[in-house]
């Protein structure tokens, strides 16, 4: 077959090895290649499991030459973020603390993913413990972003994004607690689908925050991302919080186009505080949704300039429980006391980064006795403020749209020094976290000196069906084709 | 001045369910160490809890029987602190929305029934167990320590009552009762030497007829009901010595000192913890449908109290009904001893004498034993037809319980069956009063204890299976 299947979609690479012109081996071959040639530069992987990753391609195979369908994952190479528990498979979540840890077990979605015939290749970079926006945070050094090595890959799935986008793996999973899918997922110029909470299991994602954590897929297409949405979601008796109705059906309406869509343009968020190129891309593409028949109007959302402040109340306090396990009695790193207490003290002193102390702090402080109402019991009002605010404006429209992030990739190391401009980073995507809906990335242009710009796409609790579809819709009329320097050089 | 206790009691329960609170490990004692753990009890990265429906149910269903009002929306908190036989370093438990509120616990104490309140029954999940290795066995100078998850996890049910208890006695009455009613439920084997039921107490005094609360005290680490009658008995007398000697209580927690017999104070810093309570945002708040509770309500079964009543309706005295009551397996044998015919009174005697103490020696219990209700009642029949002494019914009852058949087959075997033949018993009294004719005239002459010498001799012509009653009736017929 002519190109690289490395550059290959999902869907492209499942029909090739149904037709035989592609083997699941020499798929993984070439997406190996790939991280050979990149990873110096990238770093997207922690770990790169190679038996296992053959040992799934042989299997494919071996299924496909049976002459069996073994379903549309079937010899998909996918990367997964390395804070998801991967039997036998050293699992750090980015952490120090957690190095050489092997778990007993794997996560429900890479249960799931290994059922589907899935190709895993590797573990993916990202801040530690999932708490960033740059994959800076990675105790094992940060992830760059391959459309400029200079810069980040946002985070704090940046490994998979990164991954994704280059070609050393067709599809991948990130986590996603404020935006951690999506924001990467635009810096990198490719597609990013925080579902639904509760659609995916959480059973073997290393916490960040319980009540905001999600997994979900991010892929070169809105159908790919589709497609490992189908095959990770649905309910779980390993995990409390998982739906237990029927997971929404989006395949039939993926490609209904948008005529006659109600799209809801945030107010408070598609306006000042984003970059121009960014709100110039986002422009163009409302304007090709109205002109292809969607219906396009602003609505606000009084309460979002305060979710940002519940967000960073919320989840540093869940995160402040949820790290407490990391003591060094039972595994990880252990560091020397002279009691149990001060070997536990020593252990975390060391073991974790600055913005993880940092979180855990504030999340300890937010939490304690003469302190919780006004902080983490007002964020939990906000909270519901901001999910009713939502609820209303999707009584009026189908989807509500902004851009991903107000700014492009930014330098490594810009930020580093400004806990807060961070934060920033991740104002548009944190509110679907707080309400639970799904939201998703695409991109729709870029920037002057050639960094891509993402589309947000956001619809409510269960909404994956119009979600999807909507997003289908701008892919086409955005027609984003163009692909990072890093990936098309093989002669670099 | 004399001086009242007033006391409150928290109980921890582990519940009797085959898996534990949030995993499905086997919940059992005894298993070798770190055998029955899995992710989630062990507190690995990505383990996720999933509630236990049983556990839940038979919190509810103490609440029940206790008269509680059963929260339809409950939620489970995270209680925060570090300890190296905590896997997670917070605890499942409940806060300010726990399973059942209120309720009451009736209590016999000294001048009549106490009504004990309930503040709150909760559902919280048990820590592994720390061993602490070294020279003194203290924790402080420990060298080393061992840590076993098997009991983590394990649900752990806890009954807090209101300061309600006068006494230490009527603590441990209390305490008493309360297992009782968990044992009639079957939600726990409450084992206390397992630890399968322990006790921290509130404990504060005060001048007699008082109607204020003193400064109270909190005592933790009582694992049995004497150790938490002792404990309070101590820590009142301590108070009470204090305020006596113009002195003030400090509010504190004391931890009991078995061996000592003392209560000592805790590290004050390591006390006063701030467990920083939030809902456990891994778990969805419990919501009890009311069929699931109507359910659970027809199935309450008669609790202790209701059961000592009806004992004590059918003319057991009030021990014997107690005993009866709770002891394991008592209660439904004597119903259905008196079904087959046995008499209350008699069938409760048996059990609680010859019964108990033949299982003692065989070393077994009675739901291990092969004594029905229906051996009760054809025992009963033999004695009352006077086919059997009163002695040789308890001869009986050791060989049924030892495995050797029904009554009428163990006394048959053993030979035991009194002689009821009228004639073959007036033959036997000729014969006798024939070979002795020098006694029976004394005996006619007024010499009566001669009786007895008589008696003794039909006995040995009829190898001791005479009813000794009917034989010296018969002697004092043929002499007179």
């Amino acid at each position: 077959m002519s190109g690289d299947p490395a550059d290959l979609t999902i869907a492209e690479a499942a029909a090739a090895l149904r037709s035989g012109a592609l083997s699941a081996a020499d798929l993984l071959a070439a997406v190996r290649r790939r991280a050979g040639a990149t990873e110096a530069q990238l770093h997207a992987y922690l770990t790169l499991d190679v038996e296992g990753a053959e040992r799934a391609a042989e299997a494919a195979d071996a299924a496909l030459s049976r002459g069996e369908d073994p379903g549309p994952l079937a010899g998909i190479p996918l990367a997964i973020k390395d804070n998801m528990c991967t039997r036998g498979i050293e699992t750090t979540s980015g952490s120090r603390l957690l190095a050489g840890y092997r778990p007993p077990y794997d996560a429900t979605v890479v249960g799931r993913l290994r059922a589907a015939g899935a190709v895993i290749v590797g573990k993916t970079n990202l801040d530690e413990f999932a708490m960033g926006s740059s994959t800076e945070n990675s105790a094992y050094g940060p992830t760059r972003n391959p459309w400029d090595p200079d810069r980040v890959p946002g985070g704090s799935s940046g490994g998979s994004a990164a991954a994704v986008a280059v070609g050393s793996a067709l599809g991948a999973l990130g986590s996603d607690t404020g935006g951690s899918i999506r924001q990467p997922a635009a810096l990198c110029g490719i597609v990013g689908l925080k579902p639904t909470y509760g659609l995916v299991s959480r059973y073997g994602l290393v916490a960040f925050a319980s009540s905001l954590d999600q997994i979900g897929p991010f892929a070169r297409t809105v159908e790919d991302a589709a497609t490992l949405f189908e095959a990770i979601c649905g309910h779980d008796p390993s995990d409390a919080t998982s739906y237990r109705g029927v997971p929404p059906v989006v395949r039939p309406t993926l490609e209904a186009g948008p005529e006659g869509l109600r799209v809801g343009v945030i107010a408070e968020l598609a306006g000042e505080g984003n970059e121009p190129a960014v709100l110039a891309a986002f422009g163009r593409t409302l304007e090709a949704l109205e002109v292809a028949g969607a219906e396009v109007r602003e609505v606000s959302l009084p309460s979002i300039p305060y979710a940002l402040d519940a967000y960073y109340l919320i989840a540093p306090a869940e995160c402040s429980a949820n790290l407490a396990r990391f003591d060094g009695v039972r595994y990880g790193r252990r560091l020397p006391g002279d009691t149990v207490e001060q070997m536990m003290a020593a252990t975390r002193r060391d073991g974790f980064g600055p913005e993880v102390t940092r979180r855990i702090l504030l999340g300890t402080y937010a939490l304690s006795a003469g302190y919780y109402e006004a902080f983490y019991g007002r964020a939990q009002q906000v909270r519901t403020l901001v999910i009713e605010d939502f609820a209303r404006a999707y009584g009026r429209v189908d989807v509500l749209v902004c851009p991903t992030s107000p700014t492009t990739a930014f330098a490594i190391g810009e930020r580093t020094e400004d806990p807060l401009a961070m934060y920033l980073a991740d104002v548009c995507t944190i509110p679907s976290n707080l309400v639970g809906g799904p939201g998703i990335s695409l991109p729709v242009g870029r920037d002057g000196v050639g960094l891509p710009i993402g589309f947000q796409v956001l619809a409510p609790p269960l909404g994956e069906a119009v979600l999807l579809r909507a997003a289908r819709a701008v892919e086409v009329l955005a027609g984003f084709a163009a692909r990072p320097a890093l990936a098309t050089s093989e002669a670099r | 001045m004399g001086y009242e206790a007033v006391i409150g009691v928290e109980t921890h329960v582990e519940l009797a369910t085959r898996s534990k609170m949030f995993c499905g490990c086997p919940n059992g004692f005894g298993a070798e160490p770190n055998s029955s753990i899995c992710p989630v009890c062990l507190g690995l990265p990505g383990a996720l809890p999933v509630p236990n429906a049983r556990a839940i149910e038979a919190t509810v269903s103490l609440g029940l029987a206790l008269g509680a009002e059963v929260a339809p929306h409950s939620v489970f908190h995270r209680k925060n602190y570090f300890y190296a036989d905590l896997p997670k370093n917070y605890q499942i438990s409940q806060f300010d929305l726990p399973l059942c509120r209120g309720g009451h616990l009736d209590v016999e104490a000294e001048g009549g029934t106490r009504r004990v309140g309930l503040t709150r029954i909760h559902l919280e999940e048990d820590t592994g167990k720390s061993t602490h290795l070294g020279a003194s066995g203290r924790i402080r100078a420990a060298e080393a320590v061992l840590l076993d998850f098997n009991r983590s996890g394990v649900p752990l049910m806890e009954v807090v009552s209101e300061p309600d208890l006068r006494s230490p006695e009527e603590a441990r009455a209390f305490a008493a009762e309360l297992r009782a009613v968990i044992l009639a439920l079957g939600i726990s084997e409450a084992r206390l030497e397992e630890g399968q039921m322990r006790f921290d107490a509130n404990v504060s005094v005060r001048p007699e007829g008082g109607s204020g609360l003193g400064t109270k005290v909190e005592i933790k680490n009582m694992n049995s009901l004497r150790s938490l009658q002792r404990a309070l008995a101590f820590e009142a007398e301590r108070q009470t010595g204090l305020l006596s000697a113009g002195g003030e209580v400090e509010q504190e927690t004391r931890h009991w000192d078995e061996a000592a017999g003392c209560t000592r104070a805790g590290r004050s810093k390591e006390e006063s913890s701030d467990y920083r309570y939030f809902p456990e945002p891994d778990l969805v708040p419990v919501a009890l449908e009311a069929a699931l509770l109507d359910r659970l309500r027809e199935a309450l079964p008669e609790l202790p109290a209701q059961r000592r009543a009806r004992y004590a309706a059918l003319g057991l005295d009030a021990g014997a009904a107690r005993l009866v009551a709770e002891g394991d397996g008592y209660g439904p044998l004597l119903d259905a001893a008196v079904a087959a015919g046995a008499d209350p009174r008699q069938g409760a005697n048996w059990l609680t004498g010859e019964v108990t103490a033949h299982l003692r020696r065989l070393g077994i219990t009675l739901a291990d034993a092969p004594l029905t209700g229906a051996h009760l009642g054809e025992l009963h029949g033999l004695v009352a037809a006077g086919r059997l002494s009163a002695t040789a019914a308890k001869e009986v009852l050791a060989g049924v319980l030892e495995g050797e058949g029904t009554p009428a087959e163990v006394a048959a075997r053993r030979d035991l069956i009194q002689i009821s033949d009228e004639t073959v018993l007036e033959a036997a009294v000729a014969e006798v009063l024939a070979a002795h004719p020098a006694e029976v005239e004394r005996l006619r002459a007024g010499e009566q204890r001669l009786i007895g010498f008589l008696v003794g001799k039909v006995m040995q012509v009829t190898g001791g299976k005479a009813d000794p009653r009917r034989v010296s009736e018969a002697v004092r017929r043929a002499a007179g």
